[in-house]
């Protein structure tokens, strides 16, 4: 947990009877019943709430190296503590298994058989028979067991962050504190969390969930891609927010970024308006253009074929991000070509004549493969990860862009391709011969290494199109990694140098003459105003997430090329990344009376 | 005692899925039951009702695996078990 705080009145303990020195009592000067007090972090999903809060659990922590029993605690008692500690977290893990359905059903069901496994349970009971305690006991013994599984390798690898599930549950259990995960309520709330992670995308219900609210994770973190594809009202990296109590009242403005303790009339108000007008922005009428008609295609990014047709459903004129992970996470071994043909024909489907882009498969760094990616890697950000994997295990890009071959086969799509994570110009001749190899004759790479974006030119000599990945683009060129909260100022596209960035790879398109297409992919596209600047930058599409294309064509259609060129020009020449997205959003006033 | 052998025929070898199912079924019957991969010492095998001895027995596809149990109505569970190992429980 982040101590430090950046916020005008941090409120460490959360009580009510701070003294009240927020922000808006100071501005409005009025004496406030209630005391106020705010707390600033970056806004990412706009979206205005009033309501209660709950706390996501922290992550269980270690026990003391050398914790030993309480004195008078025998180690007969000790174990049975622990025994009832694992049947009570089995319990749980079946209760849970109960609602999921498939395979995760028996995923969970197998975890719930490792809680109270004899070899686990057998280990940590030796332990304290040499004098650990019951936490310190199940700590190592199930460190002993995953680091065995994952020395196996491969199949069983993965297992091993199960078994560490399982151990943080037993010691909370043993604690008396509250499980790890997303924390279950009948009524809606709005959660507060250090940050989250993609796995807890799976346990999180949208229908309870009214907004997020992190005290650490950055404007490119994982939070930010729930909250954007949940529609859920985000602010991210607002230090000292978690030091809340369940309950407190809040109001969260996710453009503003700021979260208000005990909340008034106003922001009532404000959060009632926000609802009003998030019924009233008009749907997306399926054509992206500026207010003087230049065309600005708005694509949606999907993860598969229920996605694909949500963002058909809500105007996309297309995909201009497949993540084909979808087809591979959560295995052990790589899916068969008639498994990745049916999944993305599903996707293809959903889209007749208009074009899908197909990333290959992006593993590594924050999406681990056990077949695919090591997971020992001291640097995994800048490690094998992305097209790079096609190194250290060749086939399996090829036999993917085979089933994209076939599977676009007998489709009205058109079926374009790219590759993640390509750093040269002779990676992007060699994928581009990959994919005329398997007979697939759009190919693309992605601009995400700052390397490719300042050798644009030379790598659009060998492919048809390039598209920016705003997220690992910036994590790269600040060298900040995306998931750290005190990086968080760092890594945000607004960076006058990643927009330097964009700037450079429209230009090396231009200079290769053949007027080849520059779009956007990452979530700087789904931000309505920096939609703006990129296409102020000559950025031809953006796609984005289906539930930002009503918001970012609004804003779109309320400025004309040459105003975008402008805002664009203000941004680039800004000092600072906060003075680029200031200057922008004071010449948008539409941002503000929508709410965004 | 009574044993048996069984070739594994689950795609992905004895992993977390098919292991739980052949756990859950270990752990419905009242016997002790171990577990070894074929020609190791029947005092090396490992107690078959634990999920995580399983799958450290790393038993992959087309492996042969050695269950034995004692007791009244062993050989009749051992048959049942080994019914399990060689249905591919992926495939399902």
């Amino acid at each position: 947990m982040q101590k430090t705080s950046r916020s005008s009145q941090s409120n460490e303990s959360g009580k009510a009877d701070l003294p009240s020195a927020g922000l808006r009592t100071a501005a409005s000067g009025t004496d406030q019943s209630k005391p106020a007090s705010t707390f600033s972090g970056f806004g990412v999903n706009p979206g205005r709430i009033v309501g209660p809060i709950m706390l996501m659990p922290p992550m269980v922590h270690e026990p003391a190296k050398d914790e030993q029993r309480v004195e008078g605690t025998s180690s007969e008692e000790a174990t049975a503590a622990l025994q009832n500690a694992a049947k009570a977290v089995q319990a749980s893990l079946r209760a849970r298994s109960v609602e999921a359905s498939g395979a995760g059903r028996e995923v969970l069901e197998a975890t719930a058989l490792m809680a109270i496994d004899p070899m686990l349970i057998n280990s940590a009971a030796k332990l304290i028979g040499e004098g650990a305690s019951a936490e310190r006991a199940i700590w190592d013994a199930a460190a002993s067991v995953a680091k065995m599984l994952h020395g196996l390798g491969g199949l069983m690898a993965e297992r091993s962050t199960d078994v560490l599930d399982v151990r943080g549950r037993i010691v909370a259990e043993l604690r008396g504190v509250a499980a790890p995960g997303i924390p279950f309520s009948d009524s809606p709330y709005i959660l507060v969390a250090e940050d989250l992670a993609p796995a807890d995308t799976a346990t999180l219900d949208p229908s309870k969930v009214l907004a997020l609210v992190t005290s650490s994770g950055g404007p490119q973190s994982h939070t930010v891609i729930i909250a954007r594809a949940l529609g859920l009202p985000a602010v991210v990296a607002a230090a000292g927010v978690n030091a809340l109590t369940d309950g407190t009242v809040v109001f969260v403005d996710g453009g503003a970024g700021t979260v208000l303790v005990n909340p008034g009339i106003e922001e009532e108000n404000l959060a009632k308006a926000w609802i009003a007008n998030r019924a009233n922005l008009a749907l997306f009428d399926g054509t992206g253009r500026l207010k003087d008609g230049h065309l600005v295609p708005l694509l949606s990014n999907v993860g598969g074929a229920s996605d694909a047709v949500a963002a058909a459903a809500a105007g996309a004129q297309g995909v201009g991000l497949l993540r084909t992970e979808f087809c591979f996470l959560d295995r052990d071994t790589e899916p068969t070509l008639a498994e990745q043909v049916q999944a993305y024909r599903g996707v293809f489907d959903a889209f007749p004549g208009k074009k899908v882009v197909v990333r290959t498969l992006d593993a590594g760094a924050d999406k681990p493969l056990p077949f695919l990616t090591d997971a020992s890697e001291p640097n995994p950000a800048l490690g094998v990860r992305g097209y790079r994997t096609h190194i250290t295990s060749p086939g399996v890009l090829e036999r993917q862009l085979d089933a994209i071959h076939q599977a676009s086969e007998g489709t009205e799509a058109q079926v374009w391709v790219m590759a993640p994570m390509i750093a040269t110009a002779e990676e992007a001749r060699h994928f581009a011969e990959l994919c005329c190899g398997a007979g697939l004759t759009t190919p693309g790479v992605m601009v995400e290494v700052p390397s490719a974006a300042l050798t644009a030119e030379s790598i659009l000599k060998h492919v048809d199109f390039v598209s920016l990945g705003t997220n690992d683009l910036t994590q790269y060129a600040m060298a900040a990694d995306r998931q750290l909260g005190p990086l968080a100022a760092l890594n945000t596209p607004w960076q006058p140098a990643v927009l330097r960035l964009i700037q450079l790879t429209v230009a090396g398109a231009r200079a290769e003459g053949n007027d080849k297409p520059v779009g956007v992919c990452g979530e700087a596209a789904a931000d309505p105003a920096l939609a703006v600047v990129l296409v102020g930058l000559g950025v031809s599409s953006l796609s984005m997430t289906a539930r930002a294309l009503s918001a970012v064509a609004a804003i779109l259609a309320s400025v004309t090329l040459v105003e975008a060129q402008h805002l664009a020009e203000l941004a680039l020449s800004a000092p600072t990344a906060t003075d680029a997205r200031r200057l922008v959003r004071d010449n948008l006033p539409l941002l503000n009376s929508l709410g965004l | 005692m009574p044993e048996r052998t069984a070739v594994i025929a689950s795609r992905v070898g004895l992993h977390a899925r098919p292991a739980g199912i052949f756990v859950a079924a270990v752990g419905a019957l009242p016997l002790e039951i171990t577990i070894a991969r074929a020609g190791e010492p029947a005092d090396e095998a490992m107690d078959a009702s634990s999920i995580l001895s399983i799958m450290s027995l790393g038993a992959s596809n087309g492996d042969t695996v050695v269950l034995r149990a004692e007791g009244e109505g062993a050989d009749e569970a051992l048959d049942s078990l080994v019914k399990i190992l060689e249905t591919d429980l992926d495939a399902q």
